[in-house]
């Protein structure tokens, strides 16, 4: 009876795992042994690998997202710990988190308008001196902008990580004769890494597969594996090479999570 | 008497209106057994912290070794803390934990290993050391705990209710090794407990505490047996605890009877507290009775019988027997002139002690056993 009844709340989760997991990777993987023609064929595995090309635009894609991911870390570690020191830190969180509520499109549009010609960004460089520069359709601004959006997807795990240490931890550190930057060092920055972990797995893979903004802010000058993969489904019209890149995403994902994953480090998990 | 470790001068400790530590004066001396006894809130934690530099003052001096270290911050005092929790490193091994403290005064590797071996052989884990911290059982951590903290050699260790978080029989065998270990390495330790039997069983010196205030100080035996007001009594074992009149002195009335007792410099008449302790009762027949009860029920506790009863005036009795007894039997109960003790209401420390002085000087015969 019991375990008949525990039996039924499983069927939402197991439709999502079916029907938005499983089935997508199935029909990914089943594709990208097509080719144009509808035959079955490993060609384009063996394209991949043997273009120059996809190869070079894997290769700055996961450049790309790697600088987009660190960018990220560098501001939200120090931001969230400071924010963690705060009174009414909730609310100061609040407001880091709040950004996201707004849909991805209209931030862009709204950075085109700073970074554009006569932009806020441009104005400023005018007023004191440098003169206006092309800011927007660049490598740069793409990272500037696929930052912003990433920051709070990192603060985030990392507030928490910070929230969950023990203080005594640090209380201990310090009564063994650590100074403040060697408890930082020592203690709380490896106790709170698990955080800055889940941090990178919610910001790099995304950052992989952007591909609105590459077009809006960086003006298709990246090409990421995301703006790859949607070429090649709604452009050439080459789902088999789509669902191929797509499956060099999944894999990317794989390692990411293998990396930074909970290796059954010493100590076991932090109290 | 030799130059004081620690000394608190008029210590006061507020958060906001709440004030936790209102005036703390106290002294320790250097390689003594200190605790600090208290319900929890009382205060005991934080004067703890305010030694190890946890937290700040609000008014009032923190002396270590006579100079002043209100402003020191925690890492550069000469004290270490055993936490309540233990605090151990959980990413680090058994003894990397030990270690840390060594590392970070960048001792040479070899004189590291050494002294991290020789302080996980004075807990008795010497095989622990490539162990995880939570491979190890709660006892096991506070032995660790312990060992991270004296291999830092203090001139004073801190413990904050260390022994919580083990089983009642593990406790008692942490409380023979934390003394053992006490008199081996001979530096001062300032326990902090809310456990009076752990107190009692540890200390030289007890500072009992309620409320922010130290309400008596002294050794077990006196704090015990003397206990300055219905509190202390209260907190420190069992007892009982009759309402009095003071008729002369070495004389006390209470249970409608007059007593000889072992108290004196009370004004007469004066309104007092009586304090017997329930292992000071006997048992007797009527014939012999000093009062007579009428007994309620008694538990057996294993080594003797805990029986409850009540006098003719409707007072409650709590007296420890090796024999049984029959419920609802009436029998006589029996005690010492020096089984009583009095306490006067509002009385303070030094109060008490100077009227323990003007009669206690010429026979020292007070029951100090």
């Amino acid at each position: 009876m019991t375990k008949r009844k525990t039996w039924l709340y499983a069927i939402p989760y197991g439709l999502w795992l079916a029907l938005f997991v499983i089935a997508p990777v199935a029909l990914i993987i089943y594709q990208s042994f097509f080719d144009l023609s509808h035959h079955l064929t490993i060609s384009n595995y063996t394209t991949y690998f043997q273009s120059a090309t996809y190869l070079k635009m894997t290769l700055n894609s996961v450049w790309v997202a790697f600088l987009i991911t660190l960018f990220t870390i560098l501001i939200s570690y120090p931001t969230a710990y400071f924010l963690h020191h705060l009174k009414h830190r909730q609310f100061w969180l609040l407001l880091v988190i709040l950004p996201t509520w707004i849909n991805i499109l209209l931030k862009a549009y709204a950075f085109i308008g700073i970074f554009s010609q006569a932009g806020l960004a441009n104005q400023f460089l005018t007023f004191i001196g440098i003169g206006p520069q092309q800011i927007l359709f660049t490598t740069a601004s793409f990272i500037f902008v696929a930052t912003y959006i990433q920051i709070p997807f990192m603060i985030l795990p990392i507030f928490n990580a910070l929230d969950d240490l023990n203080p005594a931890f640090i209380n201990a550190s310090k009564d063994l004769g650590a100074s403040g930057w060697q408890t930082f060092h020592h203690i709380i920055f490896p106790l709170t890494l698990p955080g800055v972990k889940a941090g990178i797995q919610a910001v790099f893979i995304p950052s992989l597969s952007l591909f609105m903004l590459t077009r809006l802010i960086g003006g298709n000058k990246v090409i990421t594996l995301g703006t790859a993969i949607e070429e090649h489904f709604l452009t050439t019209m080459n789902w088999g090479m789509g669902s191929t890149i797509g499956v060099i995403l999944i894999v990317a994902m794989i390692i990411v999570m293998t990396l930074t994953g909970d290796q059954q480090s010493k100590g076991g998990t932090p109290r | 008497m030799t130059q004081p470790i620690i000394t608190l001068h008029h210590v006061t400790k507020r958060y906001g209106d709440a004030t936790i530590l209102k005036n703390i004066n106290l002294t320790l001396e250097s390689g003594k057994f200190y605790t600090l006894l208290g319900p929890s809130g009382c205060g005991k934690t934080t004067i703890l912290r305010t030694i190890a530099g946890f937290t700040d003052v609000s008014t009032g001096d923190v002396l270590f070794a006579g100079k002043r270290i209100n402003d020191v911050p925690a890492n550069k005092r000469n004290v270490n803390t055993v936490f309540q929790d233990y605090a151990l490193f959980p990413h680090m091994t058994v003894a990397e934990n030990v270690a840390f403290g060594l590392t970070l005064k960048k001792l040479p590797k070899k004189e590291i290993a050494k002294r991290v071996t020789q302080a996980l052989q004075l807990v008795q884990l010497a095989d622990y050391g490539d162990r995880e911290i939570s491979a190890l059982s709660g006892g096991q951590q506070q032995r660790i705990a312990i060992a991270r903290a004296i291999v830092m050699e203090p001139q004073v260790l801190l413990l904050d209710e260390p022994l919580s978080a083990l089983d009642a029989k593990l406790r008692r065998q942490m409380q023979a090794e934390l003394r053992d270990l006490q008199q081996r390495l001979g530096i001062t330790f300032l326990f902090v407990t809310h456990d009076q039997e752990e107190a009692l069983a540890m200390s030289d010196e007890i500072f009992v505490m309620n409320q922010g205030e130290v309400l008596q100080s002294g050794s077990p035996v006196d704090i015990y047996d003397e206990p300055i007001n219905h509190f202390v009594a209260d907190f420190i074992g069992e007892s009982n605890i009759l309402p009095g009149k003071m008729i002369a002195d070495f004389e006390v009335a209470f249970g409608g009877h007059q007593f000889e007792c072992a108290d004196a410099g009370i004004p007469v008449n004066e309104p007092v507290e009586i304090v017997i302790r329930p292992e000071d009762l006997t048992l007797t027949d009527l014939a012999q009775a000093k009062l007579t009860v009428t007994i309620d029920a008694q538990l057996f506790r294993g080594d003797y019988y805990e029986i409850t009863a009540t006098d003719n005036l409707g007072n409650h009795w709590l007296i420890h027997s090796v024999n049984p007894t029959e419920d609802g039997e009436r029998v006589g109960i029996t005690f010492r002139p020096q089984d009583l003790h009095v306490m006067r209401f509002g009385e303070k420390e030094a109060e008490f002690d100077a009227r323990l002085e003007t009669y206690e000087t010429e026979d020292d015969g007070h029951d100090e056993a």
